[in-house]
């Protein structure tokens, strides 16, 4: 890997336009990549899903070269229908377009040459690599007292014509005192057995709130890692929902820091798995000042050969007495092949708080599907309703009902 | 003054830090081959006993010691602890306690130990260990009469070797990590438990551990066996002299309960936990385990861990029969400097296994808790569940406390639950009791023993009264 990462370094050099001190930054970064390598399962936190492993199994050799500068023709027909929407496009990582049609354009600053932040706590080997490859950064923007009218889709497509790559994502967002995003990302891949690596920072100020919701709904072979980094202010709020079905091994890693007094955050996420697939989410929320709040929810259901992850931190620091911490996972296992994880850790330092976490997993409950066939459904339809009921109760959670009733839709649950 | 407060007053400080000047018998310093052939020679062992030794020995050169705890603690130097420290008087070990040193039982009396005849009412069988030897056992004649073979290791390794042999290393194997195969290695003595088929113990079984020589560490190593449908309930104490330096405690646990058996064991430990600085106090880095053999055998941990610097263990059930059932209870308290990190292991291999766990851990002062734990079903496990509650206590805001549970369910027929939660003793409670009449430390302790109340009931009724008092005690002036 090393001799492959290294040419196709040299490549990208040559053919873009990045500044001599740019080239000495990103070689540093390239460096400390091949030192550590992808995380193996050596790592605590990679113990359940060891990516050095499933990229060997099921991509064997990554090449890392992408040419960015051809641009790539926008499908329209992935557009998301009946809801009107800002889009930011990526096709094979590359953004090929951005458009705010629906809002003030004097209160969104969009800036491409942005110098990313090369730290986030918790973070691993992935963020070196992406931001040795990551061509471009885009931060987005709110100013002070803005809500956007329209939610922000992110398309991330790839076509045919990229196999066995690595693409290096990164997106840098900045809500000022008072303002309000909305943020769906929807996975759309064509191509196949690529490792897309999505770094995302959000640095919410005073008021601000965050809606981020992320799909990952059509089936593919790619592997795909995202980081999250969200940086709280006073009061402000931000709210995750992760539906984790599509790629064969994904793995959401949402960092929080709650730093401003009153300040709360939520997650919430399905697993709906199958056929090997293998899927994660990692949660640190790290309660850093008095009167923080956060809930986290996930459950999975589990069919043949698939297995699920959950590992979810709470930190509560000295300082942040008054801390209200929960987590909640639960799963429901299919098949006799099937498997469920979890870690669920408390950290806690300040002793004036209220952190508790549960988790429950096991088989559809038979008392209630013979309740269910007494009433004259099938064993399948009996089935189909708990598990539906099961995960409602997740979807229910998400505030904006605009994008509750786009995602009800889109994963067929009725009500 | 009434009796708690007078409790309190006797063991405000730890009233075990005594240290009894008594002549003793030390390998030389340093663990290196020779050292283990002197300890394996001066117990006049067989020569498998031997080999099992230096095969351990060769192993420990390729392991590292772990470090992913979270309590650290400085570099140990295993070259600069003596592994082998007896009294001089046990060198020819004694017929009856008549000929043991008086000093020795004087020590013991002062522990609250019975070893003499005449206090032996309470229908406890005990062995002593002292540093590195056994240097008594009680009730013998009549364990015997009933087949049941209740003895220090080194006397067993001479007096039983098949049963040694057959069973030693099977659960804990020279292959396991650093701690448990420098046990293996470097073991001095410890208990050994044979209840033969269908005998119900009729007593408690107990040990008692003590490191009084300095610049030591105790190494000891239990072997516990339950034959075809018997019963037996084992108790372990532990208490060290207080010293400034930090000595170190790696004992190796075994249990093997066949079908039907039974195996309860208890441990109130309480070694030396360092003063209120954080110097000094014992390093506990125990590992024990059990497994579940037999069909319908039953494995039951119960721990009240108030003592050590450092205690780092996870008494873990392997449930490997079908039908077989692990159980585990514990309370851990954290005061001044002393730092846990312990839990248990639950590994189901066998149909319709069951496990349940409930943790109690109380972290005060400027203590550090956590706990770990690990819950696997295997794929072959049908039909198995698993019930966990960890519970925290928080007082004062410069202590920590710490949930870290691994959850594997690989089987769909299999339920796992899990619970925790952490708060601080509420202003609620607190006024409540005040307003009744209840001075504020009084009050703490109700509500703390009302918090440990599920483990406690788990404890034989004589350990009970005393783990009760105990608790209270180590959060002495954690509150206010």
């Amino acid at each position: 890997m090393t001799e492959q990462i290294k040419t196709d370094f040299e490549k990208i050099v040559k053919t873009s336009a990045f500044s001599e001190k740019d080239v000495v930054l990103k070689k540093k970064y390239l460096n400390r990549f091949i030192e550590s390598g992808f995380p193996s399962r050596k790592l605590e936190n990679w113990k359940f899903s060891d990516l050095n492993q499933i990229i060997k199994k099921n991509i064997g050799e990554l090449s890392f070269y992408n040419n960015d500068t051809i641009p790539n023709k926008v499908d329209t027909s992935i557009f998301v229908e009946g809801l009107e929407h800002n889009k930011i496009i990526f096709i094979n990582g590359r953004v090929e377009k951005i458009d705010f049609t629906y809002e003030d354009q004097d209160k969104i600053k969009i800036n491409d040459d942005f110098k990313f932040l090369d730290e986030f706590s918790n973070s691993n080997s992935l963020l070196s690599l992406n931001n040795a490859f990551a061509n471009k950064c885009y931060k987005i923007t709110l100013k002070k007292g803005y809500s956007m009218k329209k939610p922000l889709v992110i398309y991330h497509t790839t076509n045919e014509k990229i196999k066995s790559r690595n693409i290096n994502l990164r997106l840098e967002f900045e809500l000022e005192q008072n303002s309000f995003l909305r943020t769906i990302d929807l996975f759309k891949d064509e191509a196949e057995n690529n490792f897309i690596n999505i770094f995302y920072n959000f640095d919410l100020k005073e008021d601000a709130i965050l809606k981020n919701y992320k799909i990952d709904k059509v089936i593919n072979q790619n592997i795909r890692y995202s980081y999250n980094n969200i940086e709280q202010g006073k009061n402000s709020v931000s709210e995750t929902f992760i539906l984790s079905s599509g790629s064969n091994f994904s793995k959401n890693e949402i960092n929080c820091n709650l730093k401003g007094e009153y300040s709360s955050a939520f997650i919430n996420g399905i697993f709906s798995l199958n056929n090997e697939q293998h899927h994660e989410v990692r949660t640190i929320i790290n309660h850093l000042i008095e009167n923080t709040k956060s809930y986290q929810l996930i459950k999975s259901v589990l069919g043949k050969n698939s297995k699920s992850v959950y590992q979810g931190k709470i930190f509560v620091d000295t300082k942040a007495q008054k801390t209200d911490g929960y987590q909640l996972s639960k799963a429901i296992l299919l098949d006799e092949t099937s498997e469920f994880n979890a870690k669920p850790e408390l950290e806690i330092y300040a002793d004036d708080v209220k952190c508790s976490h549960g988790s429950a997993s096991g088989s559809l409950d038979e008392n209630s599907i013979f309740y269910l066939m007494s009433r004259g459904l099938n064993y399948q339809q009996s089935k189909e309703l708990l598990i539906n009921g099961y995960l409602l109760d997740v979807v229910e959670k998400i505030t904006d009902s605009e994008i509750k009733n786009l995602i009800k839709s889109m994963i067929g649950i009725r009500e | 003054m009434n009796t708690r407060e007078k409790d309190i007053e006797n063991l405000k400080d730890y009233k075990y830090g005594f240290s009894t000047d008594i002549e003793n018998i030390r390998a030389p310093k340093g663990l290196n081959e020779d050292v283990i052939k002197f300890i394996s020679n001066i117990k006049k062992e067989p020569k498998w006993m031997l080999d099992f030794r230096l095969k351990s020995f060769k192993r420990l050169q390729n392991l590292k010691e772990p470090d992913w705890q979270k309590p650290k603690y400085p570099k140990i130097d295993y070259q600069d602890l003596y592994y082998y420290s007896a009294p001089k008087s046990m060198s020819d070990k004694p017929k009856s306690l008549d000929e043991l040193d008086p000093k020795l039982l004087e020590t013991y009396k002062k522990l609250g130990i019975p070893l003499q005849e005449q206090a032996r009412l309470n229908g406890i069988a005990i062995d002593a260990v002292f540093d590195s030897v056994s240097v008594a056992t009680t009730f013998k004649d009549e364990l015997t009469k009933q087949g049941i073979i209740f003895c220090s290791m080194s006397e067993a390794i001479q007096k039983h070797p098949d049963l040694v042999k057959k069973y030693l290393g099977t659960v804990i194997p020279t292959t396991d990590h650093f701690f448990a195969t420098l046990n293996s290695a470097v073991f001095t003595d410890g208990s050994f438990v044979y209840i033969p088929e269908g005998v119900r113990c009729p007593m408690e079984l107990s040990t008692y551990f003590r490191i009084n020589a300095s610049q030591t560490g105790q190494f000891e190593r239990t072997l516990i066996i339950a034959d075809k449908g018997s019963y037996v309930s084992y108790l372990e104490g532990c208490t060290a002299p207080m010293r400034d330096e930090n000595q170190l405690h790696a004992a190796n646990v075994e249990l093997i309960a066949l079908d039907d058996a039974e195996i309860k064991y208890s441990t109130v430990q309480n070694w030396y936990p360092g003063d209120e600085n954080g110097k000094g106090g014992i390093y506990n880095f125990v590992t024990k385990r059990g497994l579940c053999k037999g069909r319908n055998s039953k494995i039951s941990w119960t721990q009240v861990e108030t003592g050590s610097a450092i205690t780092w263990k996870y008494p873990s059930c392997i449930l490997k029969g079908d039908n077989s059932i692990g159980e585990f209870y514990s309370i851990a308290i954290t005061n001044n400097h002393q730092k846990a990190d312990t839990g248990t292991k639950m590994i189901h291999l066998g149909k319709n296994t069951k496990s349940k766990i409930i943790s109690k851990g109380i972290s005060a002062g400027f203590s550090d808790m956590t706990y770990r734990g690990l819950v696997d079903i295997n794929p072959k496990a049908k039909n198995s569940s698993n019930y966990t509650q960890c519970d925290s206590l928080l007082m004062g805001n410069k202590c920590g406390a710490h949930t870290v549970p691994y959850i594997k369910n690989k089987n769909f027929n299999s339920n796992i639950a899990h619970e925790a939660t952490t708060s601080k003793i509420s202003e609620e409670q607190l006024h409540y009791c005040q307003q009744r009449g209840l001075n504020s430390e009084e009050a703490v302790g109700l509500i703390v023993n009302g918090f440990c109340k599920e483990v406690l009931q788990q404890l034989p009724m004589e350990f009970a009264v005393e783990a009760q008092k105990l608790v209270g005690i180590s959060l002495e002036g954690s509150v206010g």
